[in-house]
């Protein structure tokens, strides 16, 4: 397997990850799982690149990318949750107010 | 066809095939099915990669515990996705157009001469171990990172817990509605005194009274505006 199969695969991921957010606009739910996907398709380039020039700190990247990721599901997951309980739907279109 | 390369289309296919799944679920528990799924098969392009500690990190961490929590929180809200995609169709072709030209443009770079040729570089011996060289760099050259990295995860812990937090709160904290409604006329009140003596004459004329006690009073006290 050259680079380049590893990084067509990520470079695909990425580019059904931002249709995702083109398409899925109105849903948070869907929107926080295609930036997933990308961090994903981002952290197997690296991989890939830490693989090929044999330089193990780009799996050094990839771990403190996987931590930011979980810290940013976390929160984001809390916020929808708030936003839940107050809107009663999470629909971006209706997200209109920002008063405490 | 060698057998890695086998493995490598499969799961390829299935990272592709799970993330097409993702963004055109109706169901939203089912398009996190399908992240799992994609989580997974990417663990094990990991593998071939030779990235042994993150492809088992992704696997426990992201479906053992992102994707867990992205779980509970789908089955728990009472959401209508099925309205929620309603502009499905009509932001499709923006997205295919999108889609197209930015995985073309990213191709071009990849197909040109930019990354040079890249040997496939030899297997690592056996008594490689990719957990002893991920630790040294973390614990040496990355240290601070590592630490910062720490304080990250604290963070997310207190802010996910203070957002959703809805038991009794044994602190003082602003009504942000109460001071919306909150007018002038509660808040100040102008009072108009009229000027006369200090209110505290009294005790004035008791201390002079214990220095002095024979003589008498002999200061007035002035009026002043209490």
């Amino acid at each position: 397997m050259s680079l380049t199969h590893y990084l067509v695969v990520s470079a695909l991921l990425f580019s059904i990850s931002v249709v995702g957010i083109i398409i899925n606009r109105k849903n948070v739910i869907t929107l926080l799982m295609c930036i997933e996907l990308m961090l994903l398709a981002v952290n197997t380039n690296f991989i890939a690149f830490s693989r090929y020039l044999n330089d193990e700190v780009g799996q050094v990247f990839v771990f403190f990318i996987l931590t930011v990721a979980a810290a940013e599901a976390a929160i984001g997951l809390a916020i929808l949750v708030v936003l839940f309980r107050t809107n009663k739907k999470i629909d971006v279109a209706e997200l209109k107010e920002l008063k405490g | 066809m060698t057998v890695e390369s086998i493995v490598f289309y499969v799961f390829a296919a299935l990272t592709v095939i799970g993330a097409l799944g993702v963004i055109t679920m109706r169901n939203a528990v089912q398009a996190v099915l399908c992240l799992v799924l994609t989580f997974f098969s990417a663990a094990v392009l990991w593998m071939l990669l030779e990235a042994e500690f993150l492809a088992v990190t992704l696997v426990l961490v992201y479906v053992g515990a992102v994707m867990v929590l992205f779980l509970f929180v789908v089955m728990m809200l009472d959401v209508d996705y099925a309205s929620l995609k309603s502009g499905f169709t009509k932001y499709l072709p923006l997205g295919i157009v999108t889609a197209l030209a930015l995985f073309g443009a990213i191709y071009w770079v990849i197909r040109s001469e930019v990354l040079g040729d890249m040997p496939e570089p030899a297997k690592h011996s056996a008594e490689y171990s990719n957990v002893t060289v991920l630790g040294r760099l973390l614990y040496t050259d990355y240290f601070y990172a590592f630490e910062i990295a720490g304080v990250i995860l604290l963070v997310a812990i207190v802010a996910a817990i203070s957002l959703t937090f809805r038991g009794r709160r044994e602190r003082r904290g602003q009504s942000v509605p109460m001071q919306h409604q909150a007018s002038r006329e509660e808040r100040l009140r102008v009072v108009s005194m009229e000027s006369g003596p200090r209110q505290d004459a009294h005790l004035r004329k008791e201390e002079e009274a214990k220095k002095k006690p024979k003589s008498k009073r002999k200061k007035k006290t002035k009026g002043d505006d209490a």
